[in-house]
């Protein structure tokens, strides 16, 4: 489903010219559990945002089910966003003013889908995620790993094939934390690819499969069955 | 994304910031309160100059001696210009347009009645003056058309004039003094007021012929022709110039229509009422600058926001629109207070001053509240246009 092919990202700070990826070769199935490790500044990150359609490489193909999507125009390609792939923050990034429900509802607004068909859809997510009553609470009413659940809640509510998350439990204590990776492990099994930026081990080792980087490169993935 | 939804987001974010809105939208509304008030007085000052002018009516002719057109070469013997005499009024009142035609002398003289005397306006008129200027006899009658070359020395006051010189007495029948030569008053004007500075109840109307004789003069000031209106004014303008070429030999005379003063006068108001109205523009102007402001910081406060909107999704031209939309909506719930304000203020104005006009045109308000939502766009461009084209990725990582 996602493929990658001598992926290069280059950044260029003051004269110099920084190798954010170097020759990332990638190839993620449907349904597959992902976990990027590595140290800070490896490129997780970045290659994280380009699987999202957030950053373009710099040179390579990046085929999302079949498609090139690196030469898509911007507006095509935050449509593949809206549609295609959740996205999870280690901020939340929730907008303070609007309320739980009102923040799931943003990719549907924004996709233009009338309130008749949004609600229902919305309604079913919060329920899912046991966020029911809290649905009119605003974000700074929330603890954080409502927030965080708030946060799945929106980038679940368009069904993407792909969700990915960058530190997903990086502002959460341990037990919202674990809360929030058996939620996101649940959504894997029940089909959706899951694809987990952490610099936590522990968490990292949950993965099916796990990437290491370092310094902008793939090192060998390994596959973890027993998860 | 569906208009409701677009304006509930927008609505939203506004509300989110009260204080700091609401004192965006009183910058506008000040500038729109400011340019309705000013046109208000101006369009106001307008409508009563044009209403004094017109009370005469606007079928009005007036023919002063002399030729106020530049001629080339030397006039030599024809150079002199023929007076307007009291013939030349009744050669007029033969034409089959002329309704009214009132010649028309002008002076001071001292007037007399019993033990008191007044210095005041006399008036030489014709006996179709109330026709032609609307003027209405309080009591008695005006002057009589007696042979206007010698007429009978009759007098008629106006009501100030009234009052100064007879009190409460009835003065009908007396004899008063005008400048030395007796007259009987046979009527009472009704108050007409001042019209453009002239009073005219401070005044005595005699006969045009009697009034030449007193000021000592061989031409009168004026004739004044009233016209029937189912006549083109390019017709009477025509016939009058042709009666009094065939009486002068030349046209040694000035033709000033009614309408030809309205114009003029219009074209200086409407620059009055522009000026005016540019003046509160400058308060306008201000108020978008407020908004481009308030704009700015709200994106820098935003990115954030801006770059999860991207994240989920949005196109650049929906968070082009969602910034734009703001600055509009900001404009436009000033705009709406701003006409409020204006012309509550307006009519305020009006009913503490009666006696300054005040008008505020329809077609005024909506260019107003059109101009705020055209300034809400403009000032929400640029801020904008720098929200729509943050990179998503830069964005989200702003806290």
């Amino acid at each position: 489903m996602i493929d990658l092919e001598h992926i290069h990202r280059n950044f260029q700070v003051g004269d110099q010219t920084v190798r954010a990826l170097d020759d990332v070769n990638l190839h993620i199935e449907a349904g597959e559990y992902v976990s990027i490790m590595g140290p800070s500044g490896s490129g997780k990150s970045t290659l994280l945002n380009l699987l999202g359609l957030l950053d373009r490489p710099s040179s390579g193909i990046y085929r999302l089910n079949g498609e090139d999507v690196t030469s898509l125009s911007d507006t095509q390609q935050a449509r593949v966003r809206n549609r295609e792939i959740g996205f999870v923050f280690q901020m939340f990034h929730l907008v303070p003013r609007l309320s739980a429900e009102e923040n799931v509802e943003l990719p549907l607004i924004l996709a233009g889908i009338p309130p008749e068909q949004r609600r229902p859809r919305v309604a079913a997510v919060l329920e899912g995620l046991h966020l029911s009553n809290r649905r009119h609470h605003k974000p700074e009413q929330l603890s954080g790993g409502q927030r965080q659940r708030v946060a799945i809640a929106r980038a679940t509510v368009t069904n993407p094939k792909v969700l990915l998350a960058d530190e997903p439990t990086g502002n959460l204590d341990h037990k919202s934390g674990q809360d929030v990776i058996r939620i996101l492990e649940d959504l894997n099994h029940r089909g959706i690819t899951l694809i987990m930026v952490t610099h936590d081990q522990e968490m990292g080792q949950r993965a099916r499969r796990q990437l290491h980087m370092l310094d902008g490169r793939l090192l060998n993935g390994q596959r973890n069955d027993d998860a | 994304m569906r208009i409701a939804d677009f304006l509930h987001l927008t609505g939203s974010s506004i509300i989110a910031h009260r204080l700091r809105s609401g004192l965006t939208i009183l910058g506008i509304t000040v500038g729109i309160a400011a340019v309705v008030l000013l046109t208000s007085i101006g369009e106001g000052v307008h409508k009563f100059v044009l209403s004094e002018f017109t009370q005469f009516g606007t079928t009005l002719v007036g023919i002063n001696p002399g030729k106020a057109t530049t001629a080339g070469g030397t006039m030599g013997v024809f150079g002199s210009v023929r007076p307007l005499t009291i013939e030349d009024s009744e050669a007029l009142k033969r034409l089959p347009f002329a309704r009214a035609v009132v010649p028309f002398v002008q002076g001071n003289a001292e007037v007399e009645a019993g033990n008191r005397s007044r210095r005041t306006t006399i008036y030489g008129a014709g006996a179709q003056m109330p026709e032609a200027f609307s003027m209405k006899v309080a009591s008695g009658r005006f002057l009589p058309a007696d042979d206007p070359t010698a007429p009978r020395a009759f007098a008629v006051l106006g009501s100030k004039l009234r009052h100064e010189l007879f009190g409460e007495r009835n003065p009908l029948g007396q004899r008063i003094t005008v400048g030395g030569n007796r007259y009987r008053v046979i009527g009472v004007m009704e108050s007409k007021g001042t019209v453009l500075g002239f009073d005219l109840d401070d005044t005595v109307y005699i006969p045009a012929a009697r009034a030449m004789e007193l000021f000592n003069r061989d031409s009168l000031f004026e004739i004044d022709v009233l016209y029937y209106e189912h006549y083109p004014v390019e017709t009477v303008v025509k016939g009058i110039k042709r009666t009094l070429e065939t009486r002068h030999g030349r046209e040694d005379f000035t033709i000033t229509t009614q309408q030809q003063m309205l114009d003029v006068l219009g074209s200086v108001l409407n620059v009055l009422t522009f000026a005016v109205g540019a003046i509160g523009g400058i308060s306008l102007l201000v108020g978008a600058i407020g908004i481009v402001t308030i704009m700015t910081i709200a994106v820098n406060e935003r990115i954030s926001e801006i770059g999860l909107l991207r994240a989920l999704g949005a196109k650049r031209s929906q968070i082009l629109g969602m910034f734009l939309g703001e600055a509009m909506v900001l404009a436009a719930i000033g705009g709406m207070a701003g006409l409020v304000v204006g012309v509550g203020t307006a009519q305020l104005l009006h009913l503490l001053l009666p006696a300054m006009p005040v008008h505020t045109p329809v077609e005024y308000v909506v260019m107003a509240e059109v101009v705020a939502v055209v300034i809400g766009l403009l000032a929400g461009v640029l801020p904008a246009r720098r929200a729509a084209h943050l990179d998503p990725l830069e964005a989200l990582r702003t806290e």
